[in-house]
């Protein structure tokens, strides 16, 4: 391998011209050894089957010996620009390379944890049905059922800061500012019992935070613990002397029901325009544009994750959106909605195309308070298309 | 939408009974010879005379519609909704070896976005000379190359951990597909951008992250990126579907699933593992005593009997009976597939379809005779390496119950005198 590399790094030297010189070189290493046929440049007449995953030192050799050698070989893509590279590379290394300069306060956090986050996640981070949890499962990793949290298993305080800003809240990525994913941070950490409630946490003292599992992970030891056993020719015959069923999946009976069944509810899904349009011919004159309904269907995929609507619909993290036009504000019994949200309904609100519009384009400046982490639709289009769609499910 | 899991399993037996109907003509015609003539045969059938659909009934054509039963499904319990979820391909339902793209399982983080070639861009940056962005068309300008391989998730069996729970092999093993890929290999891009910046390569990474809200962000050696890699937007011959990351997305062959970032935006070079939430909270082994296994991408060699199996009993009595299944390796090809009809006391060398291919999924069939006996039917795959798929025991006394991913555990399935299968497990 490193002889390879030698030969490569020999005829780097001349950086200018061995563009040619570096592929004359692979070609010729190609037709000497084909099993290491893959490290040659990139002529795909030569690239063949990668031999083992082993991380190979031939092909780290070769590639060395280009990138040293060879510019760009095609002359494809453009150069990324700093902005467009300030956009898109917000990772976050386990040492804190990468942190903005920011801070944000656990009571702070709290605040923006309940109103951005605790409908999935429960006010404590604890986690709500089948959402996960957050905080919690202290001690429990060698536990019959471990409690994988934040608290319990994350090994570092980066994969939080990173998450929570690049992927959460869940239908709203990306819409905190820094200072609010410092807050968050600090909040969850606080949930953890890791921090204080007076904590404030900063791209400053990020990396004094100690993860109680930070050494919880060994690196993959399969080739040592369980290759090396099962490596081995297996018997053929009179292999153990008595089998007996030790457990039946039919015991547990979770498994998802039968195929006319689960066809007829697949179909409803995906037809619910047309299966509410008759319903709507006799009802009170309300118009609707089915084209454009059709479009609403989709945009609602963006209110799924929170919403059910049509035939069967519960309360999820958001309350089900069956005759809505016409319903109080806040006026599903039993859904716990935000205090600003129930107040409108008691003074009189109700939901119709003027007030959902105002609504879906920002929940926020609309319901001051309101529990919905929706950032609001984007297009007066969408907005037209989700109301027209939700009005396919009025039952009268 | 939330009481499909009470009560019985009406499914096997409503399935059964069903296509035991329908599947009652033709037993009797094979096995007992015609007692009258077939009218299928004797009369003019509508078929035989009048037309059939011309061309262009369907510019594109969907399955006819008798195999509408052969679609993805998913296990509501596992996930809180279907934007962050997981549904399974109808394995017991196919043959041969490559996934039709429309029932491959799909696994999404933030839903499957939608995103046309004219709004998709590639950045490369990092510890590179030239940081790039490429454009969809810009890619199908370089070198291309093509390889069939699978791609299954690590959670794949990860329910069956702890006991025999689901029933049937679409949902103990269909968190998988195989498909054959067209695309760049990602070496070549990362060569166009240079990496004489990276200095040396032993110990660099690459981080890759999707366009979806999600972005699920994975590292990966850069000996891995340097290797194997594909950057693809073919498969099976035609552009990616929606929900396999159309336009581009990632194949990174044999490792698991999750690390084939879909919408591929932005391959970083670093210079460690950014330990993203994919790769710390999720994606992990934990073992018995609490400690966790983290960065096991390989899959190892695992197989699955696909029929019989419990939504594909036998349905034809006692005589000929063909058993196959699926094997798989993330370490290279399926070298040879084992079968045993007594829960493992005896075990008879299945035929492969066709020589194994590396790290992409072969076929295995064992022409064999039924009785009409009971039978606790297993699969044990072997792979280049010498690899042979472990029984579950085995791999609970090195790893415990909990931990969830890379379960590549010899599956049983008891096949009962009246041909129904059901999942168990043997001691
Ligand atoms: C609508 C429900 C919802 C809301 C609101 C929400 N999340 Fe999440 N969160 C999820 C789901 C679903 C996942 C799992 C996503 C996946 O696995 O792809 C998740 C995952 C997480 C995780 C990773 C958990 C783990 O164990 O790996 C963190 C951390 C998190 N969310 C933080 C937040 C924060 C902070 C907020 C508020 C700013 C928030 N979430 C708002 C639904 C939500
Ligand atoms: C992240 C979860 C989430 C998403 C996404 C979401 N909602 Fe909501 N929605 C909620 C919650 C929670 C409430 C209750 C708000 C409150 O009490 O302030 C709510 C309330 C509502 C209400 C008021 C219902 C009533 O009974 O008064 C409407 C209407 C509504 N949402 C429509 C939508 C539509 C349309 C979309 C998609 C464009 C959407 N929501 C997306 C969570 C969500």
């Amino acid at each position: 391998m490193s002889k390879s590399l030698k030969l490569y790094g020999g005829s780097a030297l001349g950086v200018a011209v061995v563009l040619t010189a570096a592929y004359n070189f692979a070609d010729r290493n190609v037709t000497a050894y084909p099993e290491r046929a893959a490290l040659a440049g990139p002529d795909p007449m030569l690239a063949e089957r990668a031999p083992e995953p082993e991380p190979s030192g031939g092909l780290i050799a070769a590639a060395n010996a280009e990138a040293s050698g060879a510019g760009a070989v095609y002359g494809l893509g453009r150069e990324a620009l700093p902005q467009e590279i300030a956009a898109w590379d917000v990772d976050i290394m386990p040492d804190g390379s990468g942190l903005p300069e920011g801070s944000g306060s656990v009571r702070d956090g709290e605040m923006l944890f309940s109103q951005n986050c605790a409908v999935c996640h429960g006010e404590f981070a604890e986690g709500v049905g089948n959402w996960p949890p957050l905080a919690g499962g202290d001690g429990t990793l060698a536990d019959e059922d471990p409690v994988k949290t934040i608290g319990s298993y994350w090994p570092y305080l980066s994969t939080v800061w990173d998450y929570v800003h690049r992927s959460m809240p869940y239908g709203a990525a990306q819409t905190l500012s820094d200072d609010e994913v410092y807050a968050i941070t600090a909040y969850i950490l606080y949930s953890n019992f890791l921090v204080e409630s007076d904590f404030v946490l900063s791209d400053e003292n990020f990396t004094e935070v100690e993860m109680p599992n930070a050494d919880g992970f060994i690196v993959d030891d399969r080739p040592e613990t369980e290759y090396v056993k099962w490596r081995t020719e297996p018997c053929m015959e009179n292999c153990k002397d008595e089998v007996e069923i030790t457990m039946r999946a039919t015991i547990l009976d979770v498994t998802p029901e039968d195929e006319a069944e689960a066809e007829t509810t697949e179909q409803a899904a995906a037809e619910p325009v047309e299966a509410a349009a008759p319903a709507d011919e006799g009802g009170d004159g309300m118009q609707i544009d089915m084209a454009l309904a059709e479009e609403g269907e989709g945009v609602f995929r963006q209110c799924k994750a929170c919403h059910m609507v049509g035939e069967g619909a519960q309360n999820r993290v958001g309350p089900q959106l069956n005759d809505l036009i016409g319903r109080p504000m806040g006026g599903i019994d039993g859904f716990r909605y935000s205090a600003s949200m129930e107040e409108m309904g008691e003074e009189g609100m109700v939901w119709n195309e003027e007030t959902l519009a105002e609504f879906l384009v920002k929940p926020r400046d609309y319901v001051e308070g309101t529990t919905m982490s929706f950032n609001g639709l984007r297009s007066d289009e969408d907005v037209a298309a989700v109301i027209e769609f939700l009005k396919t499910h009025q039952s009268d | 939408m939330t009481q499909s899991f009470k009560g019985p399993t009406p499914s096997r037996r409503q399935f059964l009974s069903g296509a035991a109907a329908a599947g009652a003509g033709a037993v009797a015609a094979s096995a007992s010879g015609a007692a009258t003539p077939d009218p299928k045969i004797t009369e003019l059938q509508p078929w035989a005379t009048g037309f059939g659909e011309g061309v262009d009934a369907t510019p594109y054509g969907m399955p006819i519609e008798f195999e509408d039963h052969v679609i993805r499904r998913n296990v509501e319990w596992l996930t809180a909704d279907t934007i962050s979820s997981i549904n399974f391909t109808p394995i017991h339902a196919l043959d041969g070896t490559i996934t039709p793209q429309g029932c491959a399982f799909e696994r999404h983080h933030s839903g499957a976005i939608e995103l046309r070639k004219e709004d998709y861009r590639l950045m490369i940056n990092g510890l590179v000379d030239r940081p790039l962005v490429f454009s969809y068309w810009d890619l199908e300008r370089l070198p291309r190359e093509q390889h069939v391989y699978f791609c299954e998730c690590a959670a794949n069996s990860g329910m069956e951990w702890a006991g025999a729970q689901l029933n049937g092999a679409q949902f103990t093993h269909g968190m998988i597909h195989n498909m054959e890929y067209t695309g760049v290999p990602l070496r070549t891009l990362l060569q166009e951008a240079g990496l004489e910046a990276a200095g040396d390569l032993e110990d660099k990474w690459i981080y890759v992250e999707g366009h979806d809200a999600s972005s699920n962000g994975r590292s990966i050696p850069m000996s891995k990126a340097m290797d194997d890699v594909l950057v693809a937007f073919k498969a099976n011959g035609e552009a990616l579907r929606k929900e396999h990351g159309y336009p581009v997305r990632l194949v990174v062959p044999g490792w698991e699933g999750n690390m084939w970032v879909k919408w591929l935006r932005r391959v970083e070079v670093t210079d460690a593992a950014v330990e993203s939430r994919e790769e710390t909270s999720k994606y992990t082994d934990v073992l018995e005593d609490g400690t966790a296994r983290k960065w096991t991408w390989e899959m190892d060699a695992k197989s699955v009997i696909t029929s019989p199996s419990p939504q594909a009993p036998i349905q034809h009595g006692p005589g000929p009976l063909v058993i196959t299944g699926l094997a798989w390796s993330g370490h290279g090809a399926i070298t040879r597939v084992d079968v045993s009809k007594d829960g493992g006391k005896t075990w008879e060398t299945a035929r492969l379809a066709q020589p194994g291919d590396p790290k992409a999924v072969a076929r295995f069939y064992l022409d064999t005779t039924w009785e009409g006996e009971e039978l606790l039917l297993q699969s044990r795959a072997i792979d280049e390496t010498g690899y042979v798929q472990p029984t579950k025991a085995q791999l609970r006394e090195v790893r415990g119950l909990n931990s969830i991913y890379h379960n590549n555990a010899i599956q049983t399935w008891h096949v009962k005198t009246n041909g129904e299968a059901e999942n168990v497990e043997v001691s």
